[in-house]
């Protein structure tokens, strides 16, 4: 078996061994985030605070402590920012997003250009899994498995807030506590995210798949599975394609996981125009 | 009577600007009211406050006997949201739309009891909706999307039932339909409060009527408050082709 000796053989490498793993966690707590994510209509939400994480990871490295720790305050702080610019302005939160991260973002550049060396920054912004510690390594793992564990245990709770939150509201459900619960668990999954794809390419692995599988079911819990199943296959793709071809990771798992949805997209367009005699692709929003 | 609604003297400000004023109304039970005002009267903002989700500067609210907060928490009040502001390309089946009704009074973490899917199963047979319990709620006709909603309301336990423009974009038959549903209910002992624009169809469907101007500026059965003189002064005059002599 040629194929099996191809995908055991990179196991043997601890570094691989790893990659592989925090690849795997990865795809599989963004996908499952991103179910919700698109269907609250938050996709630029989730851009926002992953440009946001920036100036905490830059600024943790400064001072030296664990740069995940910079990113979550970091990304708290976005949030915080664009909730209370939203109820104290008419600015529209779209507008609001879009200056927030920019200019946190842009501080994270001015940050960095102000230090001597940039190489260990580069991995947060293009994410490279294959030079992850042990530490990092576990606690990515440990961290985003608890993540997806709470979002699963409470994954009906969450769907009705994207579905109907005033109704969500009107049995007394704490419509406040779980809008901020979710961001918190959005800003741990992008914190915990960044080695592997990086701040820039984080956004895709919390929109693609889930909108890959919302082109391919009705139902919500099959969803998530078939969202799941696409993030961690390119996932650990993509952690393959940059061991032998030499690529960067996260610029790999991106890539599959866009072509994927965009092959499914055009099987879809192909056999509606065939079944209804014209273009009428599915609505994604 | 006992009553469903009680408001008293309630006052809501947005940004300090008043939108309802020294507002009361009683609702009594096994009614159906319609409330009727012109755009930006306050209509949506005193289905708000019934709901609990809008908390008055001053005033007093009762709902079944219950402030606003324990009101929600037993599920008195239930809503039937307006069309387009459904996500009806959400993946969610009918079935676990009406499922949503449970969702306040089951546990967070419990998955639901045997006594919510009979709850559930129960209130799609009263709107007539066993067979579509597993469409996904987009691939329904206008009528039935109602019919859904009105079943979550129902699954829920709920005793006071709010629509808002609930004929909105429905065809005649559909509408038929509906008002039918919604009269078996009262009948049934439910409180219906729906807010509709349509001012000609109003005295068939409901019992008895709220004018919303800034506060409730009169509530009582259909004979004594949808007269030509009160309503045009809630709609500062501009009524056409209404036939008040009934």
């Amino acid at each position: 078996m040629e194929i099996l000796q191809y995908i055991l053989e990179p196991l043997q490498y601890p570094f691989m061994y790893k990659a592989v793993i925090v690849s795997a966690v990865v795809g599989a707590t963004c996908a499952i985030l991103s179910c919700f994510l698109i269907l609250k209509g938050w996709s630029l939400l989730g851009d926002a605070i992953s440009h946001a994480v920036l100036p905490g990871v830059v600024l943790a490295y400064i001072i030296g402590i664990p740069f995940s720790l910079g990113a979550f305050v970091s990304a708290l702080l976005s949030v915080v920012m664009i909730g209370f610019i939203k109820t104290n302005s008419k600015i529209k939160e779209d507008a609001i997003m879009g200056i927030v991260f920019t200019t946190l973002f842009a501080l994270g550049l001015i940050l960095i250009s102000s230090i001597a060396s940039t190489v260990d920054l580069m991995h947060v912004l293009f994410g490279e899994v294959l030079g992850i510690t042990d530490f990092a390594a576990v606690m990515t793992v440990v961290v985003l498995s608890l993540v997806s564990l709470v979002v699963l245990l409470f994954r009906k709770t969450f769907l009705v807030f994207c579905f109907d939150p005033t109704h969500a509201q009107s049995v007394g459900m704490p419509i406040k506590f779980i809008h901020y619960a979710f961001l918190v668990l959005l800003a741990i999954t992008i914190t915990g995210s960044l080695q592997t794809v990086g701040i820039i390419l984080v956004i895709a692995m919390l929109i693609t798949p889930g909108s890959t599988a919302f082109l391919l079911t009705k139902r919500f819990s099959v969803m998530i599975v078939i969202a799941v199943l696409v993030s961690v296959f390119s996932s650990v793709a993509g952690a393959y394609a940059s061991y032998y071809i030499d690529i960067s990771t996260g610029g790999a798992i991106v890539f599959l996981q866009g072509c994927i949805f965009l092959a499914v997209f055009t099987y879809q367009t192909v056999v509606n125009a065939r079944s209804v005699g014209r273009l009428a692709p599915p609505k994604i929003s | 009577m006992e009553k469903a609604i009680e408001i008293n003297n309630v006052n809501v400000q947005y940004d300090g600007v008043p939108v309802l004023e020294n507002t009361s109304i009683a609702i009594p039970y096994g009614t159906f009211s319609g409330v009727i005002g012109m755009n930006g009267a306050g209509k949506s903002t005193l289905f708000k406050v019934i709901m609990g989700l809008v908390k008055p500067s001053s005033g007093e609210v009762k709902i079944c006997n219950d402030p606003p907060s324990l009101a929600q928490k037993h599920g008195h009040v239930a809503y039937v949201p307006q069309t387009e502001m459904v996500d009806w390309d959400f993946p969610v089946s009918v079935y676990e739309v009406v499922m949503m009704g449970r969702i306040g009074l089951q546990g967070v973490f419990k998955s639901p009891h045997p006594k919510d899917h009979e709850y559930v199963q129960k209130s799609l047979e009263r709107v007539g909706m066993t067979e579509f319990a597993d469409r996904q709620i987009g691939e329904l006709s206008g009528g039935q999307k109602k019919r859904a909603f009105v079943a979550r309301a129902l699954a829920q336990g709920a005793e006071i039932l709010l629509l808002d423009e609930p004929f909105a974009g429905l065809d005649k038959l559909s509408e038929q339909s509906i008002t039918e549903l919604l009269v078996k209910l009262k009948n049934e002992g439910k409180t219906i409060i729906l807010a509709t624009h349509e001012l000609t169809s109003l005295p068939d469907i409901c019992d008895r009527v709220a004018l919303v101007r800034k506060t409730v500026v009169a509530y009582g059965p259909i004979k004594e408050v949808f007269t030509k003189e009160l309503v045009s002064q809630t709609f500062d005059g501009i009524i056409h082709n209404i036939n008040f002599d009934r």
